[in-house]
């Protein structure tokens, strides 16, 4: 009896040493348990300092811009002559590129994909839908530098089969094909929000004896419109965002004209032009890029804080 | 009393009738008209660039003659820049993650950086390209190397990894944790043991998308003043590089002076689709396979 007790001492710890034992791990464990809060804090700050970083770097050299360029004279200025002795910076040539490009892509994305939302969410068969969504995502996924060169190779070729007036590099053929670019987030957003349309409400218009086009254009599309146009305005804001396909196939003239034929630079595209050239760090012309990114950083900010707000606001809970 | 006109409506049933088939073809075609886009899209890119991928070009480093020119830097430059890319976006965004879904008080702070994730999603990718090239390349006076365009490249993709990882989070069910907790284990035991395992498939996915993003993007690169030229390849995150997109991008401009390029282009850009295919797939094989449903 005893032996074996005094066995059980050798190979086992004393309970003493037991407690003493999980008193340490405890610290140790207790410690990291409160360092880990701290440190995923930590981590999760850096997407604030991400955007307080783009917002001081955008502030600190546009207010040196306008030391040496007046402000209205930059806003209103219908003249762009960055290069050489008399540089002349007006935004306006950029504005107008970027406007332009954008209403010819809406125009193009708004409608296809529209329809291309109602006809997934209401008419197509588990099947079609099946076969339609992944090619849709496919497209999605195309890297815009692809779109760019479609629209500098395929696109302005075919284009000027038909229009002969039109330039080589052109505003009209990048504004398209970035529409085809837009326009399977305007229909996915859009059907998101039409599938969240409760089916009683489709089924009682039904039975008053509406037909689907009917049922789909004063139930469905009403019942959901503020998801489908704050699609329309994310549509809107990744158009004046996107850089590649305007910068390869609309050139870099900096025109002040509203003639879609013609080359025109948007905001993104003089941003790429400037930053890889020859821009030394301190002149006007290096504190202009960032005056033009100022400007397409709240037109964008502005776009999205819009869509938030309407699809906020205007959103109807069933 | 009648409450229906019975000859009326019969009278417009038929305007009725066509105005809704009539809306359905239509809005089919609208539908086909994106599978109409990529198949052209697919079409023109074999066609121009197919035949000029061999051995030759995948290996060869980059020349002025077209005959010679090869993607070998541009490859190792992709390679070299996901390096730094996966694991930093991968540690932050996940961290942010656990943050906002495990830790943070629902307030004010967490609604803060939710605000900001989406808003920091919106910016374009051009003004990114800006950020690096002022905080990383001067400065931090790392110049335009593989390590500054990461970091870039990893910022600009985090909100995507920061959304799929949340969602992953929150689809783990309360249950586990609970029990987890009911045997003693502490919160952090709980989220390393047994939240971030149930939840890895859905993480995945999501980094392996925010990479797939991450190759294809070009602008950010171009405006940290990528080199044109002639470089020597990559060997470390210090090095000078180029990537596939940005390639892409100097042969499409300088196809009207050399009509070779447009077939070099084309050849690099379906090496770049071939690329995004095998990692949507691997993405959403994970999905498929590993994901749990409760």
């Amino acid at each position: 009896m005893q032996k074996s007790t005094r066995q059980d001492q050798h190979s086992r710890p004393a309970v003493s040493d037991l407690i003493a034992q999980k008193k340490k791990n405890r610290t140790v464990g207790s410690t990291l348990e409160k360092l880990v809060p701290g440190i995923l804090f930590g981590i999760a700050a850096v997407s604030i300092i991400t955007t307080v970083g783009i917002l001081l770097t955008l502030i600190t050299e546009t207010v040196l811009f306008f030391q040496e360029v007046n402000f209205f004279s930059f806003f209103t200025g219908t003249e762009l002559k960055p290069l050489g002795q008399n540089a002349v910076f007006g935004v306006l040539p950029l504005l107008t590129g970027t406007l332009i490009s954008t209403a010819i892509a809406m125009l193009v994305a708004i409608p296809i994909g529209l329809m291309t939302a109602i006809y997934l969410s209401e008419y197509a068969s588990e099947k079609a839908r099946r076969i339609l969504k992944p090619i849709l995502e496919i497209l999605a996924g195309i890297p815009t530098i692809v779109y760019g060169f479609f629209a500098f190779t395929f696109v302005t070729p075919l284009l000027r089969s038909f229009i002969p007036g039109l330039e080589p590099t052109n505003i009209l053929s990048p504004g398209l094909v970035m529409g085809i670019m837009i326009i399977p987030m305007v229909a996915s957003l859009s059907e998101d929000a039409m599938s969240a349309v409760p089916n009683s409400m489709r089924e009682g218009a039904l039975a008053l004896g509406s037909t689907k086009l009917e049922v789909t254009w004063k139930v469905v599309v009403p019942a959901a419109i503020s998801g489908i146009i704050a699609s329309f305005v994310l549509g809107i804001s990744r158009a004046i965002g996107e850089t590649m396909i305007v910068t390869i196939a609309s050139g870099s003239s900096k025109n002040f004209t509203f003639d879609i034929t013609q080359s025109m630079q948007t905001m993104t595209a003089y941003i790429v032009e400037v930053s890889g050239g020859e821009a030394a760090a301190g002149t006007t012309l290096y504190h202009s890029l960032y005056a033009v990114a100022m400007t397409l950083f709240v037109f964008t900010l502005v776009m999205n804080f819009i869509a938030q707000y309407i699809s906020r606001r205007f959103r109807e809970e069933y | 009393m009648k409450h229906v006109n019975v000859e009326q409506v019969q009278k417009k049933m038929g305007s009725r009738l066509f105005a809704n088939t009539f809306a359905k073809t239509l809005f089919l075609l609208a539908t086909l008209f994106g599978l109409v886009v990529l198949v052209v899209l697919i079409y023109r890119v074999i066609q121009d660039g197919a035949a000029w991928i061999n051995f030759d070009f995948l290996t060869n480093k980059l020349s002025t003659d077209p005959e010679r020119a090869g993607i070998m830097g541009a490859i190792l430059g992709t390679l070299w820049l996901m390096a730094v890319v996966a694991p930093v976006t991968m540690v932050l965004g996940v961290g942010t993650a656990i943050y906002l879904e495990e830790y943070a008080k629902k307030g004010r702070i967490q609604s803060i950086i939710q605000t900001n994730i989406s808003n920091l999603a919106g910016v374009p990718s051009v003004v990114f390209g800006l950020l690096g090239l002022t905080v990383f390349a001067r400065g931090m006076e790392l110049g335009n190397v593989v390590l500054a365009g990461g970091l870039t490249m990893a910022l600009l993709v985090l909100p995507v990894v920061v959304v799929s990882s949340q969602e992953a989070i929150r689809a783990v069910p309360q249950f586990l944790r609970e029990a987890s907790f009911g045997m003693g284990a502490t919160k952090w035991q709980t989220v390393k043991n047994v939240v971030l395992p149930a939840s890895l498939p859905g993480i995945l996915t999501g980094t392996i998308l925010a990479l797939s993003r991450a190759i294809g993007e070009t602008a950010p690169l171009v405006v940290l003043g990528i080199p044109a030229l002639l470089i020597p390849l990559p060997d470390s995150i210090f090095d000078k590089f180029t990537i596939l997109p940005v390639q892409i991008y100097y042969w499409t401009l300088d196809s009207a002076l050399v009509a070779e390029y447009t077939n070099l282009a084309a050849a690099t850009i379906l090496i770049l689709l071939i690329v995004l295919f095998v990692m949507n797939s691997v993405a959403i094989l994970i999905r498929n396979k590993f994901q749990k449903r409760y």
